[in-house]
């Protein structure tokens, strides 16, 4: 008790002082406080990327002044259709029958090491060269990527390059598998994703969502005629009616409940 | 003589059999999409499949006699379904769990095999997308019913059963 009430009046023995004091540290804290947060506005504004700071929709530029693009043009006559760019990404339209060798100087001399993806698109709203097949690098060292476009009539067969890029293998054979594009001098080209004897490509815009009937077992070695499923599966098809043994069944059935 | 009574127990041959099938079915662990979220969810101490003695997954269709065919057969898994169906000992029965399984569910497409009854017999259809784990034991009991109204006399019960 004695020392609580020792202890009292010391700290209010300078009244006006210690709350004049206290005025003063609170304005500071109070200005310090709107310092540093000016600042972590500036600072997270500061960290924004360029797309957060300025959300208006990326349109397509061409591109004059690449360096990639001009030794490509220099080195591959006529190789080079367009080049445009789209939110700061480099996209080449490259003639059907030199992706390959394009591809190969892209590998070897401008270090685009890794094939990151290849697949294909359909615009059955062009009037020619309605198919697409797109092919993404990538430069390890620079962390630049380049978009491949490539544009064939239907029927068209596109070289392949699994001999340059390995991981365009499967990618090819899926494009296939989905679209229908042949490449030449692939290892394998075969379908990847869907059994062989499927009709038709999937992902071609005319092609019915259920799937075409060919009528034709899909695995014919599995199952025995008329039964598993068939091609297309989506229409029609119904499995055959089993033998109609009503009769004779429901007789043991209700004396197997009584007993 | 007195311990006759109490040690012999009198039955019929349907009776016996019956409720040995009925009460200790072996499922096949065997999921193919998200249904099979659910049927973990049915051996849960929550819902406790083990009441009614179908809690022995087995890994192998050679010691089982309840495939539960818990989701999306495409195409291209139906002949493995077929496959493995084909491998387990009879007496052997189907449960379609959710409406892939039994009617292709939402995908009307190419690739999904439109309800699996087209590659293996089904017994009991469980509707849902997926069904609730109460309606998998549904199925069950109702399966166990069927079970139940089977007869050693007559074979041919053990394929789809017509409905009760």
């Amino acid at each position: 008790m004695t020392d609580s009430d020792n202890g009292k009046p010391l700290d209010e023995t300078p009244p006006t002082d210690s709350a004049e004091a206290e005025a003063k540290a609170k304005e500071e804290a109070a200005a310090k406080a709107k310092a540093a947060k000016a600042k972590a506005l500036a600072e997270a504004e500061a960290a924004k990327e360029p797309w957060e700071r300025d959300p208006s929709t990326p349109s397509w530029e061409e591109v004059e002044d690449s360096l990639l693009v001009d030794s490509l043009r220099a080195a591959h006559a006529d190789a080079v259709l367009s080049a445009r760019s789209f939110a700061g990404d480099l996209v080449l339209e490259i003639d059907s029958q030199s992706i390959r060798e394009v591809c190969r100087s892209l590998k070897e001399e401008h270090g685009y090491k890794l094939f990151v993806d290849s697949c294909g698109a359909h615009f059955d709203n062009r009037e020619e060269k309605e198919l697409e097949v797109v092919y993404i690098l990538h430069n390890l060292e620079t962390n630049d990527q380049v978009r491949l476009k490539v544009r064939v009539d239907v029927g068209v067969e596109v070289p392949s390059v699994a001999k340059v890029y390995a991981g365009a293998n499967w990618a090819e054979r899926e494009t296939y598998d989905m679209y229908g594009i042949r490449f030449t001098d692939h290892p394998d080209m075969t379908r990847i994703l869907l059994w062989e004897g499927f009709n038709g490509h999937p992902l071609l815009k005319d092609f019915p969502v259920e799937g075409i009937d060919t009528g034709a077992a899909i695995y014919p070695e599995t199952y025995t005629d008329n039964a598993g499923p068939v091609a297309g599966t989506g229409t029609g098809w119904r499995p055959p009616a089993p033998p109609e043994e009503k009769t004779s069944q429901s007789a043991p059935e209700s004396s197997g409940e009584e007993s | 003589m007195d311990n006759v009574e109490a040690n012999v127990l009198t039955t019929t041959y349907d009776k016996i059999f019956n409720w040995a099938r009925r009460s200790a079915i072996w499922p096949m662990q065997f999921g193919l999409a998200c249904c099979a979220i659910e049927m973990m969810a049915v051996l849960d101490p929550r819902h406790d499949m083990s009441r009614f003695g179908a809690e022995v997954m087995r890994g192998t269709p050679r010691q089982c006699d309840l495939m539960i065919v818990a989701g999306t057969v495409t195409e291209k898994m139906a002949p493995i379904v077929k496959r493995l169906w084909d491998q387990m000992p009879e007496p052997k029965w189907a449960l379609a769990m959710g409406a892939c399984a039994t009617c292709g569910g939402p995908y009307r497409t190419y690739a999904v095999t439109q309800g699996v009854d087209r590659v293996i017999p089904v017994s009991v259809y469980v509707p849902g997308c997926p069904p609730r784990p109460e309606a998998l034991l549904w199925g069950l009991m109702h399966l166990q019913r069927r079970i139940d109204r089977m007869s050693v006399s007559n074979l041919d019960d053990q394929g789809p059963m017509s409905p009760s």
